[in-house]
């Protein structure tokens, strides 16, 4: 069920990854920026699925209320600006009057629900939340992103799972770097009890066992890093947006598109509340 | 959790939207620890422009249950005795005074830790470390 699949590869893997996601998520994009620049004085807004809150301070003239269902951005964002007004709540079940703000933001957030008919449900509660006239700008992940890093592009499967690998925390790095493991092989054989004749034939087999045990021991240690790496290796699901699809779903959501483009791997909408 | 999201907060329960009960949330004066920011700074003209936007029934329902009896009932009026609409400019003392009131309550006042529940379902919400939580629990999901 969808709802089973949001919970299990969104809603639990953000708050495992929350403080390393943090980390990564620090610059504020420009055309984000720009939009809440150009909110008049006073204005009253939110931010659905702020994550660690970078948008929650770009303009100290407006009030925004950043929410998230992951507590642990949540607390993230808190430590970053105790002075953020952020909240734990569910973007479906928002818990804000109608008709109320003035705008909203929804950054890198909509592609995490899992079928089409919640993403538009979606974005019709966050536009329920504001008032007639009002815009939101909604940002969702896009599926032609050729030169980043990941490579998606045009053709390929829309619904993806799409991995996160956890840094080590130093607890483990330190364990297992400190781990005895390259026990010491013997430089040279004991000779001792060996006749001098057989003491050749007797080094080469040593040198052999020698060879086995060190590349067994590669083996393994190769092993256990692809099991640490299996271990901190966690997987979000996300819709990546095709060009005009997102428009698409504002329209279905009954809004009205009055600004669209492409920032950072993602596709934008301004959306206005008819 | 500055005092003016509280005029913000329904409940999340989405039958007791058909009530009239889920704003604001009742909150419990005696189970909320309550704290002061002086860093915040007075923008008048931001305050102006925000109290357009509040409910300001809400407002003293809230204050009262926090032990601030002050607040009159109805909304101070800036405005009708300046020409300008709503400019902080035109303010009198007084009212920059009655303005300066409502920012250490709006805007420096918050609650550090405590608990609010809905008038209509009485589901309790937890405010913990400043942050209030209002995921609901499967059953109410």
């Amino acid at each position: 069920m969808a709802e089973q699949k949001e919970e299990e590869y969104v809603h639990k893997i953000y708050n495992e990854i929350a403080s390393h996601f943090s980390e990564t998520r620090y610059k504020p994009w420009p055309i984000v920026t720009d939009f809440l620049e150009h909110r008049p004085m006073g204005s009253v807004g939110i931010d659905v699925g702020c994550g660690n809150g970078k948008y929650l301070g770009i303009n100290p003239n407006i009030f925004i209320i950043g929410s998230d269902h992951s507590s642990g951005l949540i607390e993230c964002a808190h430590d970053i600006d105790n002075a953020y007004n952020v909240l734990v709540a569910d973007g479906m079940k928002l818990p804000h009057r109608e008709n109320t703000f003035d705008f909203a933001i929804s950054i890198a957030v909509v592609h995490h629900w899992s079928t089409r008919e919640r993403r538009v449900q979606a974005i019709n509660h966050i536009l329920s939340k504001i008032k007639s006239g009002g815009e939101a700008l909604i940002y969702c992940w896009a599926l032609e992103q050729r030169s980043s890093r990941r490579g998606y592009q045009e053709g390929m499967e829309q619904d993806v799972l799409v991995p996160w690998v956890l840094h080590e925390t130093k607890k483990e790095k330190h364990s297992s770097s400190d781990k005895p493991k390259k026990l010491k092989l013997a430089s040279a054989p004991d000779l001792t009890n060996i006749p001098l004749k057989e003491r050749a034939a007797f080094i080469a087999n040593w040198r052999k066992e020698e060879e086995q045990k060190r590349l067994a021991l590669i083996k393994e240690e190769a092993k256990e890093k692809e099991e640490t790496a299996k271990k901190n290796t966690k997987y979000r699901y996300y819709h990546l947006y095709k060009e005009g699809e997102l428009e698409e779903d504002c329209v279905s959501a009954g809004g009205k598109v009055k600004g669209s483009g492409y920032e950072k791997d993602n596709w934008y909408v301004v959306v206005q509340k008819q | 959790m500055k005092f003016l999201t509280t005029n913000f907060l329904k409940c999340s329960v989405g039958a007791c939207d058909n009530s009239n009960d889920n704003f604001p949330l009742r909150y419990e004066g005696s189970k909320c620890q309550i704290v002061q920011d002086e860093t915040v700074e007075f923008n008048p003209q931001f305050l102006l422009n925000i109290l357009d936007r509040v409910d300001w029934n809400a407002i003293v329902t809230v204050a009262r249950e926090l032990g601030n009896q002050s607040l009159p009932v109805t909304k101070p009026q800036f405005t009708h005795q300046n020409g300008d609409a709503n400019t902080a400019s035109n303010l009198t003392e007084d009212e920059l005074a009655v303005l300066q009131d409502l920012h250490v309550l709006l805007l420096q006042t918050s609650i550090a830790e405590g608990q609010m529940s809905c008038r209509n379902c009485n589901h309790i919400y937890h405010i913990k470390n400043g942050i209030p939580n209002l995921l609901l629990p499967p059953h109410l999901a």
